[in-house]
């Protein structure tokens, strides 16, 4: 019977190194998706709150099958959707063999998606925020669109989304567990693994949760701190 | 004589609508859709196999059934355990206050799925334990052991609405209440919940709507429910129109729900309509 503390321990005889290789996996996964998810959704809540009819309609049909579908239906039909499509389309070629998706890309395009039409949301309500006088105001002194965008608009919408997008991030990294399914070896699949050979189950899987915890608490820091990055260009009130 | 004038007037013409980069770009993306979900519902029609049909579709069924009934009876156990969990979070007394938040924080903070493990596969480390509490026959049960978990996190993200729900009524109805002379528990029940469950009413409904996602995890532990079922069905026919039938099924149950939630709401907030 080994102690927990030596189960935990670094090194060949202990597990705290697969852990620590999983968490990385898994922060690696997660800011892989961020960029992805945000600028999909940005750009679907710009098509939501387009004057054009036809626009709003596709942005719309985007967020309800992705915010309708569960996550991990979503990875599996990327997954094996994937996987499917891509065989076939090697197949027109004349080459026959089984071809296998790689569980990170897969799990980045999964969760990207997700992210991106609930993060669209956010954006959408931080759009409506923003008063039209602030556009008006920038076409007044002689910007651009792109420029109103650049240098009135967003830096207000970013403070405005700010707490919505905080919150999305946090469901992100606990989403990323999903992708321990199709293999990817992430924390949970390592506790998992671990929790397997050294029949400690309750261990590795209350370890595996506390270092969830963990990484959510340290993300709340790292918000509070880009919150007020956010915050200091607000004029004084 | 004046319907008759109605009729002759000239109309001014329509507005035109000419053929601009927006109106372009809209059309290209919903033609996009549009040849998504014809290319997906001819596939389908193409796909279509009647062998397959009579032997998963009482399948799907009856996976459907374990999902509902595991998301209800969570949602309901969860809705009950979170009313003790609210009381103590808002209570002064850090006796009651912390370990509830600390609860709160933990479901809330750790993945579902983590969760689910951890006592699917964890509590089995301690079955000499609960064998002796008679409790063990209860949590071999991979069912049971994913309606646990999902109860205990349900109940922590509805403790935190009803927690919201609850502050956001102003003080002035408490005050008010006690003058008028009603006792705290009167105040509660008439004055301050009626309040705060229209507050809390659409946190509710996408908690639910979560809660039928996050359910498809329980496939991951060995229960047959829609996504169990439509993975055993997957794994033994090879047919990809297996996951497509359980995203339109999950797709259906969610918007359905989501419309009717909206009705409720709106009918329940009439008389706030101005």
């Amino acid at each position: 019977m080994q102690s927990a503390w030596s189960l935990l321990s670094f090194g060949p005889a202990g597990w705290g190194d697969e852990i620590l290789a999983g968490v990385g996996v898994t922060l690696a996964l997660a800011l892989a998706t961020l960029p992805v998810g945000l600028t999909i959704g940005f750009f679907v809540a710009m098509a939501k709150q387009a004057e054009e009819p036809s626009i709003r309609l596709a942005g719309n049909i985007y967020t309800t099958i992705f915010r309708g579908l569960p996550e991990l239906l979503t990875l599996f039909i990327v997954f094996f959707g994937a996987q499917i499509g891509i065989q076939q389309l090697v197949g027109l070629f004349g080459v026959h063999r089984v071809i296998e998706v790689n569980a990170f890309v897969s799990g980045m395009i999964a969760l990207g998606v997700v992210f991106s039409s609930y993060a669209s949301e956010v954006f959408l309500s931080a759009f409506r925020a923003i008063p039209k006088g602030q556009y008006e105001g920038g076409y007044a002194i002689g910007l651009s669109y792109a420029k109103t965008m650049r240098f009135v608009v967003l830096p207000q919408l970013i403070r405005i989304a700010l707490p919505g997008l905080a919150n999305l991030w946090l469901i992100l990294l606990k989403d990323t567990a999903l992708v321990s399914a199709v293999g990817l070896s992430d924390i949970l699949r390592q506790t998992g693994i671990a929790a397997r050979v050294t029949k400690h189950a309750f261990l590795f899987f209350g370890v595996a949760c506390l270092v969830y915890l963990v990484l959510a608490i340290l993300s709340s820091i790292a918000i509070g701190r880009i919150s007020d990055w956010a915050h200091k260009s607000q004029a004084a009130r | 004589m004046s319907t008759l004038a109605n009729e002759i007037v000239d109309r001014p013409p329509d507005l035109a609508r000419p053929w601009t980069r927006t109106r372009i770009v809209g059309a290209v993306l919903v033609g996009f859709w549009a040849l998504v979900i014809l290319g997906l519902a001819w596939w389908l029609i193409a796909a279509w196999n009647p062998d397959l049909f009579d032997k998963y579709a009482p399948k799907y069924l009856s996976g459907l059934w374990v999902t509902i009934k595991l998301v209800t009876l969570s949602i309901v156990f969860g809705a009950a355990l979170s009313v003790p969990v609210a009381a103590a979070r808002m209570s002064k007394n850090p006796l009651f206050a912390w370990p509830a938040y600390a609860y709160v924080y933990f479901f809330r903070g750790t993945p579902l799925l983590a969760q689910t493990f951890l006592v699917y596969y964890g509590l089995g480390e301690f079955s000499a334990e609960l064998d002796a509490v008679g409790l063990w026959s209860f949590f071999r049960d991979a069912w049971v052991c994913g309606l646990f978990a999902f109860t205990l996190n349900t109940a922590a993200y509805q403790a935190e609405i009803l927690k919201g729900a609850i502050e956001s009524v102003p003080r002035g109805q408490w005050e008010a209440a006690s003058a008028v002379g009603l006792s705290r528990t009167q105040t509660m029940w008439k004055i301050i919940l009626p309040q705060a469950l229209i507050v809390a009413l659409r946190p509710y409904g996408n908690e639910i709507i979560l809660m039928i996602k996050g359910s498809a995890i329980v496939a991951i532990i060995t229960v047959y429910d829609l996504m169990g079922e439509t993975r055993r069905a997957y794994s033994r026919s090879f047919d990809f129109q297996t996951y497509i039938w359980a995203a339109l099924i999950y797709l259906s149950i969610v918007e359905a729900l989501r419309h009717i939630w909206d009705a409720f709401e709106r009918r329940i907030t009439r008389h706030l309509k101005r």
